[in-house]
């Protein structure tokens, strides 16, 4: 199995704003880790450091390393798009391509990354990426529907299919669910627990019982730095440091 | 339903009904073992111990964990704990079944003192109680739990009986004080195992129905 | 006060109908076939159109096109997605101010540059003109349009591991091709109209014709001579040449209009 990203020291800042402190921790493969904790904790900054998102930045700049099956992400050998290809990003409101159908919105990273595919190849690439977002009993008939079409719920699976398509390793999600109805918020945490066999995935969150629900480790930030990472049934039961406890029995935040 | 949580509660509730076969058998095995006087039974008891003990802490740790990271509401909640509850009286049966086997190692060393008709009639009655608990449990059948509560007051008449019973014997001949003061204790023990069944009957009720009938007389 | 808003846009309305309304009695007389297809006729004799004049005012027209549609878009482009520093305030601030300058600055400036050298006036000349007046709107009417691209589009494109560029033309501008388009259209229907800076440049021809080195017809030049001749019979045709002139304008923003709301 082994650990998909070992982050090493990583310290992070917007100008003078040192946001993130000294982050240590490993991503298991293949499973499902919930970075959790209150508004302004570093929680989001820390998951677009890992596909380094923060590039286009102004006055961003980090220390330490992030490794990716052991190669520096920052490293010359490492191309940052081939490196979001690899590391997919969802994100908080539901953002399909706008004038492109569902159809078009699931390929469009498959076709835009240099590949010359076949369109049987592309239709079935669209046609399994939908599946695996659990989308495409209730679009297979509208695939030339316009993707903003779709109700909010069905949106973001449109996305995650969308960012499947371009087969990942590393699935990040940041707070997916937060601009969702609680219905549409149970499909994608079944969904979420699905795909976890078959692909590491990264939420932020913040809410915990999400986080709870979830994941199978469960990494608590505050104010920049990591205070505990460990197995959920352990964070939920029986944390080890105080202020997680707190955190968790609703003490702050 | 979420698929993931549903197969968790199931798990769980095979649990439960693994650790009730396990009890039910040893308290089958323990009065066969008395009744076919066979010793040799009564090791494979005890090692039966063993994997209800093992099941009594997965049980527990498997609840918490579910509370702490599912929150479950309504009826899942109630049977969460509810399972918590069975968890702990069918330990306790298993404890039971073990003090019998105690009594048992006494009394097959010893020549028998009468044939033993009430107490194997009070372990019938007392297993057929536990089953039907499981039973209810499984089902959440309410109207199961409820008939097998009543059934309680037969294994404590039996009991009584018993008690009499081996009271003229030892008022007769005082020196079958010793091995009808074991079977008296059996008879407790058995009479406990009823009243265990019982209680999981009646968490069964709080399960299926949020409402709780304990400490209350006399049951409609 | 609402009465008082209705009134304005009455106001507003009401001259547009009234220009048509006006250029349809005076230039209806005129307005035959032969008005489309033929040549002028030398004062007195009866008949003849303005047909050069069509051809001319669509072929520097093209020609403004051709360099400008690119070079504006790009530069719009630029300027909305990879424009944040001192250069790009400066060529935004560029594009604004020519926005604002008279036309007959530009005539003058393509003069200048073309007619002098080139010792003629030319068809060259009059889309060099054209093209500094096309440009700048356009420019701003791109970046405009992509501005209005909200980010969390760029965001998923650049997540999904697409290249940058690849992102900016086959995601962010599809996404307004429309408008993009909207405004060429309307840049395009402006210069059809404009008078001044063909004045100095392209200058007008009696006659068909084909080079662009030489000096090319074009409508508004012609309903500018037609309408300041002492002639009764070319006052009426300069009265039917803006007819076909707001025509053309309004099929254009006509045009526009449809593509927009097309892809609702």
């Amino acid at each position: 199995m082994g650990n998909v990203f070992e982050i090493h020291d990583l310290s992070s800042w917007f100008g003078e704003n040192h946001v993130l402190k000294k982050i240590r921790m490993d991503i298991a493969r293949n499973s499902v880790t919930s970075v959790m904790g209150p508004s302004g904790c570093g929680k989001s900054t820390f998951i677009r450091c890992l596909n380094r998102m923060h590039d286009m930045t102004p006055g961003f700049r980090i220390s330490g390393r992030i490794l990716l099956d052991g190669v520096d992400i920052h490293s010359e050998r490492i191309d940052p798009v081939t490196l979001r290809r690899r590391v997919g990003m969802v994100f908080q409101q539901p953002n399909p391509f706008p004038r492109m159908s569902v159809s078009e919105n699931v390929a469009v990273g498959v076709k835009l990354n240099g590949k010359k595919l076949s369109r049987g190849e592309i239709a079935e690439t669209v046609e399994r990426s939908l599946t695996m977002a659990a989308l495409w009993p209730e679009v297979k008939d509208h695939l030339d529907q316009p993707g903003i079409s779709l109700s909010g719920g069905q949106q973001q699976r449109l996305c995650i299919a969308r960012a499947l398509a371009v087969q990942p390793e590393v699935l990040l999600m940041d707070e997916p669910c937060s601009a969702l109805d609680p219905g549409s918020t149970a499909k994608i945490e079944e969904l979420i627990e699905d795909l976890s066999g078959k692909y590491t995935i990264v939420v932020v969150t913040h809410n915990m019982q999400q986080a709870a629900r979830i994941s199978d480790q469960v990494a608590f930030f505050l104010v920049g730095e990591l205070i505990e990472m460990d197995k959920s049934g352990k964070i939920f039961t029986n944390p080890s440091d105080k202020r997680t406890e707190e955190y968790i029995t609703g003490r702050f935040g | 339903m979420k698929k993931h949580y549903s197969e968790q509660l199931a798990g769980l509730r095979e649990q439960v009904l693994r650790m009730g076969g396990l009890v039910e058998q040893m308290t089958r095995r323990v009065i066969q073992a008395l009744v076919e006087r066979d010793v040799g039974i009564l090791p494979e008891i005890r090692s039966m111990e063993t994997q209800v003990n093992l099941l009594h802490i997965e049980i527990d740790e498997a609840c918490i964990e579910l509370i702490a990271l599912r929150q479950p509401a309504a009826v899942d909640l109630r049977f969460i704990a509810a399972a918590m509850k069975i968890n702990t009286d069918m330990e306790r049966i298993g404890d039971q079944a073990i003090n019998i086997v105690e009594r048992a190692e006494v009394l097959l060393t010893v020549p028998p003192l009468k044939p033993l008709i009430d107490i194997p009639r009070m372990a019938d009655i007392a297993q057929e109680m536990l089953k039907a608990s499981l039973d209810a449990f499984v089902n959440g059948d309410d109207v199961l739990a409820l008939e097998t509560i009543r059934r309680d007051d037969e294994v404590d008449q039996l009991k009584d009986q018993v008690f009499r019973e081996l009271l003229t014997y030892m008022m007769a001949d005082p020196s079958t004080i010793p091995r009808a003061m074991e079977l008296i204790l059996v008879s407790r023990h058995l009479e406990r195992i009823g009243d265990h069944a019982t209680n999981i009957c009646e968490d069964v009720i709080f399960m299926v129905k949020g409402k709780d009938v304990r400490h209350q007389e006399p049951l409609a | 006060m609402k009465a008082l808003f209705c009134l304005g846009a009455i106001l507003v309305i009401l001259p547009l109908f009234l220009i048509l309304f006006d250029l349809l009695i005076k230039g209806g007389k005129e307005l035959k076939l032969t008005l489309l297809i033929d040549l002028p006729h030398p004062v007195g004799e009866p008949g003849g159109g303005i047909a050069n004049g069509i051809a001319g005012t669509f072929v520097v027209t093209l020609l403004t096109m051709l360099w400008s549609v690119p070079t504006a878009v790009l530069c719009g482009i630029y300027l909305a997605e990879y424009g944040k520093g001192k250069f790009a305030s400066a060529v935004r601030f560029a594009a604004d101010t020519m926005t604002g300058v008279p036309s007959i600055i530009m005539g003058i400036f393509g003069y200048i540059l073309l007619v002098l050298p080139m010792k003629r006036f030319s068809a060259w000349a009059g889309a060099a003109a054209l093209s500094m007046i096309f440009i700048p709107v356009v420019v701003r009417t791109t970046e405009e349009m992509l501005r209005t691209v909200p980010t969390t589009v760029r965001e998923a494109a650049l997540a999904l591991g697409i290249a940058r560029w690849k992102a900016t033309l086959r995601i962010t501008v599809r996404t307004v091709w429309p408008g993009i388009l909207t405004g060429i259209l309307l840049a395009m229907a402006r210069i059809l109209g404009e008078t001044a800076p063909l004045l100095f440049t392209a200058l007008g021809n009696q006659f068909w014709q084909t080079r662009l080195d030489q000096p090319m017809a074009a409508v508004p030049l012609q309903v500018f001579t037609y309408a300041i001749s002492p002639y009764e019979d070319w006052h009426d045709k300069a009265w039917a040449g803006a007819l076909v002139l707001i025509t053309m304008v309004l099929l254009i923003n006509i045009a526009a209009r449809v593509l927009t709301r097309e892809k609702r």
